[in-house]
């Protein structure tokens, strides 16, 4: 039994079924990747493990408990943490205040009144958000506002966000898209370092099949939103049907 | 110092120092020149600064931090007065227990009303405070006559039975103090022709007004209001982070109907009535307006917005066409005539109108109001002094506009 169990999750958007019959079991502590071609339903399946989207059937587990009809922040609490598609940062506030937001949060949970205290005043949680921003190398952009930065320095900085919080389970909604390559490969190596630091169960959606193949321990191919296949990476790459409908495509 | 950095202690003390000082900075003008109508010195003037400063500071917590536009906050204001001048006709005419009832009965509606109001955001939001607000004056003008007095408005009366405060006997009503200091007492000093009042109301409202800056200043300092200006940036990305906004958001209404209900309860410890139309939506729309024209987001903003609008309400709609003709009288006959024709519209009644172009000015121009404007001119010189002596290696990055002073 995986961390996650997602059985026959359905999910209509009017008169396009988004996603089919999804079937998903995500060991615990493995890199699981989901790929398929755009428009395959990858993004909407997320967005139902994490409360942003109600899917019309089926089920999702996490930690053998049902995540169906718990509001995001509950979801995020119980262990679950998402890189959006399009970076999500707050993008009016400072690069240091963006990665204290996650830490305040992991400490005092969904509500906390402290407004008395200055910021400086809560040691472990500055020190844990310094410690976090040195691990990916933005500690000389502390004071720059986080919509000043480039597309994969948001990226980085919002996955930072996600890690500093410990979360079980990562989801990472194409991490690397923006990115150049130098900063891929640091992703590459800083999730492969997190991966192999702490407990952590890895979801990832990603087109670059470099990243997909130097991380991923199982892959699932979803296209029209139902799963094609699911097996090992080097099952994918020697797979048929999924040269056909996945890889003929994007790297014929 | 007091839980402050250092710049923010510098901030402070200069804030308490101005409002110290305000009846001697406000006095610029000596009697009897033409300028001294510009003199805005007065104490109840003064009063107003001060009350509507707080007023504005409690709703930018609200709206400056969290972005949420609130149309209804004078109920708050209205709830407030009304508490306070209950207070005075049942209990005593120490302002004390009028001020602390006039908060938490605010506080309390405003728990209600933005429970309500905050299940929606944006437009919808503003839609259901005003709604509220409206409600309120509408059962404040009619429907709750016996507690409210209706159009009337709520009164002193020489039988209220003020039960702390003994017999009056004196046949005339009594005036509001506190432990026996009345608040409409004076002092008028005579310097260099400008006659400066210290009014014992004023500094009262002064000292409130600086504990509640100072509170402010700690809040935007605190996690808490970071969590308010991540409400602000980015409600989805904050609920993904497993924080839930919507008590955030209710803590910033209900602490920002507080300071409203405060600053009602001064308005009627200095002058003790309350009517209804403290709670009309012209009155909501007007802090709102020094927000905005002060600097929403900003520290002191919204306290220079305040006192810019308070300032015209009172200086700028008293000058009238003899003072005009006053001023252009150096001209030649018809030139004056026309000045006076000319500039007759944007004076006297017509001061909205100046108040209007002015407020359109600053939100085309300066979108950060007039806060950014000084910044603006402020970096001019600084940025001119350093051209001068040739020495500016540190690039200064720019600054978030929220949380500017
Ligand atoms: N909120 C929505 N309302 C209506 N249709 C939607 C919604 N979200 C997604 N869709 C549609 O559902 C389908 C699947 O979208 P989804 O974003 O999950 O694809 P994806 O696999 O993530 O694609 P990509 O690789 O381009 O990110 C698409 O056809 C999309 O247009
Ligand atoms: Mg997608």
């Amino acid at each position: 039994m995986g961390i996650l169990e997602v059985k026959g999750v359905g999910k209509r958007f009017g008169g396009l079924q988004a996603l089919g019959d999804v079937n998903l079991s995500v060991g615990e502590n493995s890199v699981h990747a989901i790929i398929g071609p755009n428009g395959a339903g990858k993004s909407t399946l997320l967005n139902c493990l994490i409360g942003k989207l109600i899917p019309d059937t089926g089920s999702v587990m996490f930690d053998g408990q049902s995540v169906l009809g718990r509001k995001p922040h509950e979801i995020c609490q119980m262990g679950i943490s998402r890189v959006f598609q399009t970076p999500e940062v707050f993008g009016d506030l400072t690069v240091f205040e963006n990665m204290l937001i996650p830490c305040f949060a992991k400490r005092d949970g969904a509500f906390r009144l402290h407004a008395f205290e200055t910021i400086a005043q809560e040691k472990d949680v500055v020190e844990k958000a310094q410690v976090m921003l040195e691990d990916v190398n933005m500690q000389d952009k502390l004071h720059m506002t986080a919509a000043s930065l480039s597309r994969g320095d948001k990226r980085r900085l919002e996955m930072a966000m996600c890690l500093v919080q410990d979360p079980k389970l990562l989801l990472l909604d194409e991490p690397t898209a923006g990115m150049a390559r130098a900063d891929t490969n640091n992703t590459i190596d800083l999730l492969k370092e997190i991966k192999d630091k702490r407990d952590i169960t890895i979801a990832i959606i990603e087109h670059d099949m470099h990243v997909v193949f130097s991380l991923a321990e199982r892959i699932t191919v979803l296209a029209q939103g139902t799963p094609l296949v699911e097996d090992t990476p080097d099952n994918i790459k020697g797979h048929p049907k999924v040269r056909e409908a996945y890889l003929g495509e994007s790297h014929g | 110092m007091l839980g402050l950095n250092k710049k923010d202690t510098k901030f402070l003390l200069i804030v308490v120092a101005l409002t110290m000082f305000t009846p001697i900075i406000l006095q610029p003008f000596a009697e009897g020149t033409g300028l001294a109508q510009f003199n805005a010195g007065y104490p109840d003037l003064m009063q107003r600064f001060a009350i509507f400063g707080i007023f504005a500071i409690g709703f930018n917590i609200l709206f400056g931090l969290t972005g949420y536009l609130s149309f209804g906050h004078a109920a708050f204001l209205g709830v407030g007065s009304y508490s306070a001048v209950w207070m005075f006709k049942l209990l005593s005419m120490n302002v004390i227990p009028g001020i602390l009832l006039a908060v938490a009965t605010s506080g309390v509606f405003a728990l209600l009303i933005g429970y309500v109001s905050l299940r929606r955001s944006g437009i919808y939001f503003s839609i259901l405070t005003l709604a509220f607000a409206q409600m309120s004056f509408n059962l404040a003008y009619s429907v709750l006559t016996p507690i409210t007095n209706g159009e009337t408005g709520l009164q002193l009366a020489l039988d209220d039975p003020r039960i702390l405060d003994g017999v009056n006997n004196s046949g005339s009503l009594p005036v509001t103090n506190i432990f026996g200091l009345a608040m409409n007492s004076s002092t008028q000093i005579e310097v260099l022709g400008r006659v400066w009042t210290f009014n014992v109301g004023y500094y009262f409202c002064a000292i409130i007004a600086i504990l509640a800056f100072y509170l402010s200043l700690r809040i935007f300092r605190s996690p808490f209001g970071m969590m308010l200006r991540a409400v602000k940036s980015n409600q989805q990305r904050m609920n993904y982070t497993g924080l839930n906004s919507r008590p955030y958001t209710l803590a910033a209404f209900v602490i920002s109907g507080m300071y409203a209900g405060l600053a009602g309860g001064l308005l009627a410890s200095m002058d003790p009535l309350a009517g209804a139309e403290r709670m009309q939506w012209t009155a909501s729309g007007e802090v709102v307006l020094m927000t905005i024209l002060g600097g929403a987001g900003t520290l002191m903003g919204p306290v220079l917005g305040a006192g810019f609008i308070k300032y015209f309400e009172n200086i700028f709609s008293k000058i009238n066409d003899t003072v005009l003709h006053g001023w252009f009288s150096f001209m030649p006959d018809g030139l004056e005539d026309l000045l006076v024709v000319l500039v007759h519209p944007f004076v006297g009644k017509g001061w909205h109108l100046t108040l209007g172009i002015l407020f359109m000015l600053v939100v085309v121009f300066l979108p950060g109001g007039l806060i950014e404007g000084g910044q603006r001119i402020a970096a001019l010189f600084k940025r001119k002094r350093s051209d001068d002596d040739n020495l500016d290696p540190e690039h200064h990055p720019k600054q978030t506009p929220h949380v500017a002073e």
